[in-house]
């Protein structure tokens, strides 16, 4: 399936849960906020929530700024 | 003597509030903070750098908000909707944290901000719950009403972002800490301790600043030099200025007794 990530598509396999993502993309561990199709997606949430053929996903990270 | 600094019924020492940006490496970044002394660190929202080494070390494990305040910022937002998205999802990013700075801005030369925008953002976040500081014009009228929606601190700029212009009316900051109940910080336009000074001397409860001290020459020497001048201008503004004689010398040593007195 086709999903797209902070504007670039990438193609993965299903099924597929936004924690199985997270390990994919090697940021287990990392402090990030997610959005599955303008809806944030709560820590607690992201094992139990699947991705779908389409989805925009945004991630999101705190980084230095003033 | 008491003296608290509170932003949204939290007391901190340090009236001085940093940005997170600009510094050669995150050594360096933890380095001005702490020399700075302050509490309370900006830092932005940012999407995730997706396939770059996950063993880079994060802005998170040099300053961990175990031992600063984190204040997420909307740098970069030019509506009320962009706003709200980015604050809630810092809000997750931070496990519920409330306290959240906004800036809507209006240009992207002057990054002079929206006023307007920054208003409907307000409404809604504050709605939602969240602590809101607001960087604001240093209109008297809308920082008024920002207070009266419900942010809990005011923060007009100076001069323009990363001008180091320092403090262009001091008359409008006046007008503003005069009427405000909140706390008002100068944020945006300190160039040099001076500055930072001046502001606090005008009873400013507090400044935040990021480029003067991450772009200073030896930005750790400048980060002790704005928390000496934050500290400084804040016993001065407590202590009372004497008032300005235009025209007029007062001699500090005694008139009367001067041995060539016939």
């Amino acid at each position: 399936m086709q999903i797209s990530i902070n504007g670039e598509a990438r193609e993965f396999t299903a099924p597929l849960s936004l924690l199985d993502l997270i390990d994919l993309l090697e940021l287990k561990g990392k402090r990030i906020a997610i959005e599955q199709n303008g809806e944030i997606v709560p820590k607690s949430q992201h094992a139990t929530s699947l991705l779908s053929e389409g989805d925009v996903l945004e991630m999101v990270v705190a980084v230095g700024g003033g | 003597m008491s003296d608290q600094f509170q932003i949204a019924g939290q007391a901190y020492q340090s009236r001085l509030i940093v940005g997170t940006g600009k510094y050669q490496d995150f050594a360096q970044t933890r380095a001005a903070v702490d020399a700075s002394g302050a509490e309370i660190i900006t830092v932005a929202i940012r999407r995730v750098n997706i396939g770059q080494d996950a063993s880079q070390p994060s802005l998170l494990e040099y300053l961990p908000p175990s031992e600063f305040t984190y204040l997420p910022n909307t740098a970069g937002c030019y509506n009320a909707t962009d706003a709200v998205r980015t604050l809630r999802l810092a809000r997750e990013l931070l496990d519920g944290h409330k306290l959240v700075k906004l800036e809507v801005l209006g240009d992207a030369n002057t990054l002079y901000p929206n006023v307007r925008e920054t208003l409907i953002a307000v409404e809604t976040l504050v709605k939602e719950g969240f602590d809101v500081m607001v960087y604001t014009s240093d209109d008297p009228i809308a920082a008024k009403e920002l207070e009266d929606i419900g942010c809990c601190a005011i923060m007009p700029l100076a001069s323009l972002i990363g001008s180091g212009m320092g403090i262009l009316n001091p008359w409008n900051l006046r007008l503003i800490i005069e009427s405000a109940k909140v706390p008002v910080l100068v944020d945006a336009g300190v160039g040099t301790a001076s500055d930072a000074a001046i502001a606090m001397e005008l009873g400013c409860d507090g400044i935040l600043m990021n480029t003067a001290i991450a772009g200073a020459k030896d930005p750790i020497l400048m980060a002790r030099a704005m928390k000496l001048a934050v500290m400084a201008g804040r016993d001065a503004f407590l202590a009372g200025r004497i008032p300005r004689k235009l025209y007029t010398a007062d001699p500090s040593s005694p008139i009367s007794g001067l041995i060539a007195a016939k």
